[in-house]
């Protein structure tokens, strides 16, 4: 592995723009890392070398020349492929939409490229971010970089397994009820969910519009932030998005990094943070809080007793909405199109199609919501759902008058086995209990590698959560956590990520 | 017989004789807005197919919709014009089912919270009366696109093998507005349904919101129809009857279907709830394909789009940029002219009103203008069997004529022959004055030459006039006019023939 | 409790225009009924709590009335699996439109 696709995005956007590096030195690094090691990871769904190496010619140009677009200027990511992308094919990871271009580039595309980032190829997901733990992608699993029989949790695997592999030094993904942060809770890294409506939706293959959330990954809290700072801020194009500035969160991960935290009250919440953990999860944890409060925070205990209708809310909710979302994938303008023989009708070609065209974890979510939003269910279902969702919107509230941050593990359990759940939707469906309030709530997470569980020796996640439009408050304890973290071991993190090439040829 | 056989219809007063209708409109309506309701598309007819698309009105996977402030401003006054109340904060939804001319196959409308609501309409009727209509809510959403159904015989639906679709169409955005039902109209429900629709046009076209032209479906209506024993109030069940494209097809629709409903209620049958289609060529409706399943639009709030909060300042501001309202126009222009109620009736009736207080806006009198439009007018468009405003001549034309009469430049006989020129396309009057070399001869030497040449060609006549039987001038006046080519004002020839012969000539 | 029969799952399934198959039915039918049992736990909740639906505090975000560049012809038909005439071309259509 070369030392590149080591460097941290902060320290490549450093020697680019210094001229000690070339964009297309540190690109084609990643690049020929892609090709060495995703044969076996399976992170990527599509790869644009040229399109990449032009790219990071043409900053190196335009570096050469005087002008800097921005603070990652000449660094490569990695997009997950359920954002449109004029110049790759955009395939939400399913046979239906295998091979479509789209006519657009997503929002946060559009500001990858102006701030001078290197798109270097799109990132398997589960099917329409349908899932934990990648095994929903049309296109195969995603293997988790630290243990290749193990999934790298879902639905942004590709872009958490590609992070953590080095195949990329950041990458988006996608968050709607854990997405981001559980696969960078199972692969070592920071995963950042934003606050509802301060990321762009625009060119986001919608999930669950109310949900979702574009967000970063980065193998650390600096880098995460600075990609953060990139593709934040108000879209007209997406009229969910908040006209606010967005949070300091560069300048708080390095306030954080000074390492005090002082006068910053942190709960602990206790309905996600107890028997419901793994031993191992749970002793990272702890030991993590420990951390917190030797760096001068004050810990205290809150109950968010709603958090307990989450999973079912978010259940009912994402489905519904996933219902409707998907109905356009219907084979008559774009896509899959099966079973027209001429003599068939548009309902027959449609259901064919889309019985044919989408994997059994999508069918699943589509007749729970269609049901959910049928008219003898929608009061009891998707109606309840929704007053669920008022309920631990007052639950945060209550919590953060109190509290600055609330914390708790990420995801219950470390990186499961491949195959071990996928028979038991509802067992896959409780392992997203922590990750799923923030998201019914708008508000902003991150989660932040916490040290290995002593029970299999994979890594645990620590998420910190902030009010809506207070991601900067996660951001500061999660880089005071981090410095602390690596400086009582005497090794950053992110150098511990085992190399899968290795793993492979264990 | 089996009963999927319609029952010979029966009149509209034999049906009000067991039975009282209740009726239910619902009228879409194109607004005119520069762009799309949800993307910056243009909003025009008859562009070439597929050309004014984006990825949100195509639906395209990761597109999300933007409302047009306009069409929310323009939904907004026509509630204000309907007397509607506008809803303190209200918001989208999506209407869920599968068609291939919707691409998201679902519709972003508005269901439990439509933007204005509880509003009415008071419908003049052809014997001077009004009809008040009570609405029940007007809310926006968006059009579908066009199909082009491909290989059957007809260019119909049915018996077709593939159909073609155009999307320009899809996004544009649309009101509906939904009456409550209407009851108690009896054999009038007919009437009072196009005059409903009449009158409807009327006040959308005079807020300028929309072009409101059924033939090309920027004004759409639906007609539901039910009856009910008569001394009855629980309704039967209705019929929803569609494509109802002009305003002499929804009275005949719900004739129709009056009809229709009372032959299957008298012959012991039930009534399906279904939707149907009005034939413009048949005067009747048929039944649609049967739903396999009840439908099930599952609505649900529009995540992608935020509740719309009217600010009372706002609303307060379209109120006052109303314009006067149809009624309120009739009233004024009805007090303003000394008209009677019999005399505003006929020109409302003959669809003259507007014209004749455009015309009288121009500039000319109220009495002329009145009698250019319901006289010579109408009989022209009767003659060419158009609607008196479809024809070729502008208020401002008529009053332009009507200047030229008073100015002496043109006889009431010459000016008809400028309004035919007018309305064969040869101008403005002035241009057709010109062109067709039509102002009145009023040079008196000319003319004054004229009566001597034909004194001198007819000196029988002429002695005759000198012996006193002044009778006898006619001849010399037709002599003159003929010669003037009916240019002249023959009553000026008339006392310049008795000058001329009283002189000697 | 829930309780999806194949029927059900057969009706979910119409409406949402997917072509399952027989042994679809009963796989679906036993985990909808598991799911719906798990999420059917909302119903605690009492009915005087207010629906939330949508957590980002905007009211009144509109979009000027101005014309924006609309794709051309060949890139809104590109994705097509079938076009002719400028027009996407589908199979025959059965029952008119809402």
């Amino acid at each position: 592995m070369s030392e590149l696709t080591r460097l941290s995005a902060a320290e490549i956007a450093r020697r680019v723009q210094a001229r000690e590096l070339s964009s297309v030195e540190v690109t084609r690094a990643h690049l020929d890392r892609i090709e060495a090691v995703d044969g076996s990871l399976n992170a990527f769904l599509h790869v644009d070398r040229d399109g990449a190496l032009a790219a990071a010619a043409a900053v190196d140009d335009e570096i050469a020349a005087g002008t800097v677009r921005g603070p990652l200027a000449g660094v490569p990511v990695a997009v997950k492929d359920n954002m449109a992308t004029a110049d790759m094919p955009t395939t939400c990871a399913s046979r239906i939409l295998e091979g479509w271009r789209p006519p657009y580039d997503a929002t946060v595309v559009t500001r990858l490229r102006e701030g001078g980032l290197v798109p270097l190829g799109k990132t398997n997901l589960d099917e329409f971010a349908m899932g934990g733990s990648n095994e929903n992608s049309a296109f195969g699993a995603v293997r988790n970089p630290w243990d290749a029989s193990r999934v790298s949790g879902g639905s942004s695997g590709g872009s958490a397994a590609a992070t953590a592999a080095g195949e990329a030094p950041l990458a988006l993904g996608s968050d709607t009820g854990g997405s981001i942060r559980q696969p960078g809770a199972f692969t070592g890294l920071v995963g950042v969910k934003p606050t509802y409506g301060t990321v762009s939706r625009y060119g986001l293959v919608a999930f669950s519009s109310s949900l979702d959330q574009i967000g970063t990954f980065g193998r650390s809290v600096l880098d995460a932030a600075m990609l953060h700072e990139v593709i934040g801020g108000h879209d007209p194009a997406d009229q969910t998005s908040i006209d606010a500035p967005l949070p300091p969160v560069v300048e708080a991960a390095l306030a954080g990094a000074r390492g005090d935290l002082a006068g910053v009250r942190v709960g602990v919440v206790s309905e996600l943070s107890g028997e419901g953990n793994q031993p191992g999860v749970l002793t990272a944890f702890t030991d993590a809080v420990r951390v917190l409060s030797d760096l001068g925070a004050e810990v205290v205990e809150v109950s968010c007793p709603s958090f307990t209708y989450s999973v079912p809310a978010y259940y009912l909710i994402a489905p519904s909405e996933a219902s409707s979302n998907l109905a356009r994938f219907d084979a008559m303008r774009y896509g899959l199109r099966v079973g027209d023989d001429g003599t068939r009708s548009t309902d027959e070609v449609m259901s064919l199609t889309r019985e044919t065209g989408f994997g059994p974890e999508v069918k699943r979510r589509i007749m729970i919501g269609t049901h959910a939003l049928s008219a003898g269910s929608y009061d009891a279902l998707y109606g309840k759902a929704q007053k669920a969702r008022t309920l631990i919107v007052r639950d945060f509230a209550a919590a953060f008058e109190d509290c600055d941050v609330l914390v708790s593990p990420t995801v219950p359990t470390t990186a499961f086995p491949i195959g071990d759940r996928v028979d038991d939707p509802v067992a896959m469906y409780l392992a997203d209990l922590c990750t799923i309030p923030a998201n019914l709530a708008g508000n902003a997470g991150i989660s932040v590698p916490c040290g290995l569980s002593a029970d299999d020796g994979l890594p645990v996640g620590l998420q910190v959560m902030a009010p809506a439009l207070a991601d900067d408050r996660a951001y500061r304890v999660a880089a005071a956590y981090e410095l602390a973290r690596d400086t009582s071991s005497g090794t950053p993190f992110a150098a511990t990520i085992p190399d899968p090439v290795v793993l492979e040829n264990a | 017989m089996t009963s999927t056989v319609d029952a010979a219809p029966y009149t509209v007063e034999e049906v009000c004789e067991r039975f009282d209708p209740v009726m239910g409109l619902e009228v879409h309506v194109e607004l005119n807005t520069a762009t799309k309701m949800f993307c910056g598309c243009r909003n025009e007819f008859g562009a070439e197919p597929n050309t004014h698309v984006c990825p949100v009105c195509l639906g395209l996977p990761g597109s999300l919709p933007r409302v047009n402030a306009r069409a929310v401003e323009s939904a907004v006054r026509i509630g204000l014009a309907l007397d509607c109340q506008v809803r303190e904060r209200s918001g989208f939804a999506r209407k869920n089912y599968f068609y291939p001319d919707m691409p998201k196959n679902f519709q972003i409308s508005q269901y439990d919270d439509p933007i204005v609501f509880d509003g009415h309409l008071d419908v003049p009727l052809d014997d001077g009366t009004t009809w008040r209509v009570e609405i029940e809510r007007a809310h926006m959403e968006e059009d579908t696109g066009k199909s082009l159904h491909m290989g059957g015989a007809t260019g119909r639906i049915h018996g077709a093998s593939y159909s073609l679709l155009d999307y320009n169409r899809a996004g544009v955005p649309l009101i509906e507005i939904v009456t409550r039902p209407i009851v108690g109209a009896g054999v009038r429900a007919p009437e009072i349904a196009r005059a409903y629709v009449s009158a409807l046009r009327d006040v959308i076209k005079g807020l300028g919101v929309s072009d409101v032209r059924m033939d090309q479906g920027s004004m759409r209506c639906d007609a539901n129809v039910s009856l009910m024993p008569r001394g009855t109030t629980e309704f039967g069940t209705r019929t929803e009857t569609k494509n109802v494209n002009s305003l002499r097809s929804v009275e005949r629709a719900v004739r129709y279907e009056m009809g229709r409903h009372a032959g299957v209620l008298l012959s012991g049958g039930t009534i399906t709830q279904e939707t149907r289609h009005f034939d413009e060529q048949s005067g009747t409706t048929s039944a649609g394909r049967p739903k396999e399943t009840f439908a099930d639009y599952r609505f649900f709030p529009e995540p992608d789009l935020v509740p719309i909060v009217p600010s009372t300042a706002w609303i307060d501001e379209l109120r006052s940029g109303l314009p006067e309202r149809p009624w309120e126009r009739r009233a004024r222009i009805q007090t303003e002219w000394g008209l009677s109620d019999e005399e505003l009736r006929d020109l409302v009736n003959a669809g003259a009103l507007d014209l004749v207080a455009d015309t009288v806006e121009a500039g000319a009198p109220a009495e002329s203008a009145r009698s250019w439009w319901v006289s010579y007018l109408t009989q022209q468009a009767n003659t060419a069997g158009v609607e008196l405003a479809e024809l070729a001549i502008t208020p401002a034309d008529v009053a332009r004529v009507i200047a030229l009469v008073a100015e002496g430049t043109l006889t009431n006989k010459l000016a008809r022959q400028v309004v035919d020129g007018v309305l064969a396309g040869e101008g403005a009057p002035d241009e057709v004055v010109a062109g067709r070399g039509l102002a009145v001869v009023s040079d008196d030497s000319a003319l004054t030459a004229a009566v001597d040449e034909a004194l001198a060609a007819q000196p029988a006549v002429a002695e005759k006039i000198r012996a006193g039987k002044t009778k006898a001038a006619g001849a010399i006046v037709g002599a003159v006019m003929k010669a003037t080519r009916g240019q002249a004002d023959a009553a000026r020839v008339q006392s310049l023939v008795l000058e001329r012969v009283a002189a000697g000539g | 409790m829930s309780d999806i029969t194949r029927a059900d799952v057969a009706h979910l399934a119409r409406l949402a225009r997917l072509a399952v198959t027989d042994d679809e039915l009963d796989v679906f039918s036993g985990q909808l009924d598991a799911i719906l049992d798990t999420v059917g736990r909302v119903s605690d909740i009492p009915d005087d709590v207010p629906p939330t639906t949508h957590v980002a505090p905007l009211t009144n975000v509109l979009r000027p009335d101005e014309p924006a560049p609309s794709l051309t012809r060949e890139a809104a038909l590109a994705g097509a699996p079938e076009a002719e005439e400028g027009r996407f071309r589908v199979p025959r259509i059965l029952g008119e439109s809402q």
